[in-house]
């Protein structure tokens, strides 16, 4: 019943926000925290339910849009047959990867997946002649959908936030579900999960893949947004920051994904001020939260919430 | 029901169980006691699929585990409560105990399910008051109680219990070892690896003593306690004590 209502709530905000919001650089800024939401509620599968870390997420992210960019452009491709080739793509290879590497575990899975990120980061930078190169991919189509075209910003933020609103849904069943009790599991004690006749291997490559083909969804909808895509964008740095949302909105949480996406797409924004003291404030920030809130933003802010009801 | 044959057991190149064996009849219960490091645990590992690196025979009801996996052994009918307890404590009693049920679940034998939940509460009382609570809220010994309630979820006919007894107090182990003694009456088949010697002897009907790897000492679990070795190396008697007599 909770539930429902937050759905409903949340529905209302972004149709509201739709609604009313005509400003085109606030709807754009509000579509990049849908895109950062995905990211976020995908990688938070992983690490904080499942307990595994990655650092090489922005691959997927990368290999979600510049597969559709290739198949649209390159083959002259509808894009919306372009979206389920990107993901099986980004699933399919999160499928390679994972088979070796989530046999690894904490700072080893890190260094795993830091490889693998930037081996395909360099494939998209030197593979010219498909990719575009380090100059960047341009010339990639607006979506639209019969008479319906997202090349309107609201349009376009409503169709990222509904894709936002079903992800979550779908990871809500699954955390709720018996599976979800198992991940859990595998991150409280792999062998006693191993122990209870969990398949530790078999979960963790399929939540790994899911959130894999979550980023090439976010990978997707960037793409068709901003028409130019560039190896830049899902870089290194990427993936840190990914994982940088998940823990500052609260590691084992849904709208922490939500929260950490929010702060980490606005901040910057709201830091523009402060100019060649942007990034120095950005990081203080990061670190403030980070020391009096270390179990990220949603815990931190319920546990205020709570004391401030018990005192009273 | 289990039976052992040269089981050799390595860490890399290290052999930690070398060559023992040893067999485990229908609603029996077998103690393996022994020093730590003797390699008690290791063992329990190789027979529920969590060591991978084995040789020698392990025949569960005639069938051999070799090559399978914990979920595959699971479902076989073996349940271990691992050392050390290792509940999953930011997650509450109940999804703990349902957790153990994880592969029957799958069966889709939800009603069964909560009648096994049920019958664990029947027998730890204490877990249906903390049921809506972390497991890592509770005391010690309430941890052991959802252990071995946790493994008994899965619908075992052979429980491995790890030093069950560890860190709790005397009258708590007593508890628990009343219970095992109950789960055997009801027909469970229970291998229990201890280093509270006198207590595991006491309940069981067979016992082992491990010494580095190896059996150095086994039999009916009463001419164990009389034994003078044992009395020596794991009851607390040393030699003083032993010869003014």
């Amino acid at each position: 019943m909770r539930v429902q209502i937050l759905y409903s709530f949340f529905i209302l905000m972004v149709a509201l926000a739709g609604h009313f919001i005509s400003n085109a650089y606030y709807l754009q800024v509000l579509t990049f925290i849908g895109i950062n939401t995905l990211l976020a509620l995908g990688l938070n599968m992983l690490m904080g339910y499942a307990g595994q870390i990655s650092l090489g997420h922005a691959a997927f992210y990368g290999i979600g849009a510049y597969a559709t960019a290739i198949l649209t452009v390159h083959f002259s491709w509808s894009p919306w047959l372009a979206l389920p080739v990107a993901i099986a793509a980004a699933v399919m290879v999160a499928y390679i990867v994972g088979v070796p590497t989530l046999k690894l575990s904490g700072y080893y899975l890190g260094m795993g997946t830091l490889g693998f990120g930037m081996i395909i980061n360099i494939i998209f930078r030197e593979w010219s002649s498909v990719t575009g190169g380090a100059s960047g991919f341009v010339g990639i189509p607006a979506l639209s959908l019969g008479p319906v075209s997202f090349s309107s910003r609201q349009n376009y933020l409503y169709l990222v936030w509904g894709c936002v609103l079903l992800c979550i849904v779908l990871c809500r069943r699954i955390i709720d579900s018996r599976v979800g009790r198992a991940l859990r599991a595998i991150h409280d004690g792999e062998k006693a999960a191993a122990a209870v006749g969990v398949d530790t291997q078999k979960l963790k490559l399929q939540v790994f893949v899911l959130s894999a083909g979550m980023s090439a969804l976010a990978g997707f909808l960037y793409a068709h947004l901003v028409c130019f895509i560039s190896p830049e964008t899902f870089s290194f740095i990427m993936s840190i920051r990914m994982v940088t949302m998940v823990v500052i909105g609260g590691m084992a949480s849904i709208w922490g994904s939500l929260l950490g996406a929010s702060l980490l797409t606005l901040l910057p924004e709201w830091l523009h001020a402060f100019s060649e003291f942007e990034m120095v404030v950005y990081g203080l920030i990061l670190m403030i939260v980070m020391i009096f809130l270390p179990k990220g933003l949603t815990r931190g802010i319920l546990d205020i919430v709570e004391r401030s009801r018990r005192s009273l | 029901m289990l039976r052992i044959r040269n089981l050799k057991c390595f860490y890399g190149r290290i052999m930690a169980v070398k060559g023992i064996s040893l067999s485990v009849g229908k609603g029996q219960i077998v103690t393996l006691i022994g020093a730590n490091g003797a390699g008690k645990s290791t063992l329990l590992e190789a027979v529920c699929g969590l060591l991978p690196r084995w040789e020698g025979e392990i025949l569960y009801e005639g069938d051999s585990l070799k090559g399978l996996d914990p979920p595959a052994i699971v479902r076989k009918g073996v349940s271990l409560v691992p050392e050390g307890r290792m509940i999953f404590p930011p997650m509450t009693v109940s999804d703990n105990l349902i957790l153990g049920a994880y592969t029957m679940i799958r069966k889709k034998e939800d009603a069964a399910v909560k009648q096994d939940l049920e019958r664990v509460m029947e027998l730890f009382p204490i877990l249906k008051d903390r049921y809506r609570q972390p497991a890592g809220t509770l005391s010690g010994g309430e941890q052991q109680m959802l252990a071995i309630g946790r493994a008994l979820m899965s619908h075992p006919r052979l429980l491995l219990l790890d030093e069950p007894s560890m860190g709790l107090a005397p009258l708590i182990v007593e508890k628990i070892f009343q219970t095992l003694e109950m789960l055997r009456n009801e027909g469970m088949t229970i291998l229990l690896v201890e280093q509270n010697a006198r207590a595991a002897l006491q309940i069981a009907d067979r016992g082992y003593v491990f010494e580095t790897g190896s059996i150095v000492l086994q039999g009916p679990a009463p001419d164990l306690l009389e034994d003078q070795e044992v009395k020596r190396a794991y009851l607390g008697k040393d030699y003083g004590g032993f010869y003014d007599h």
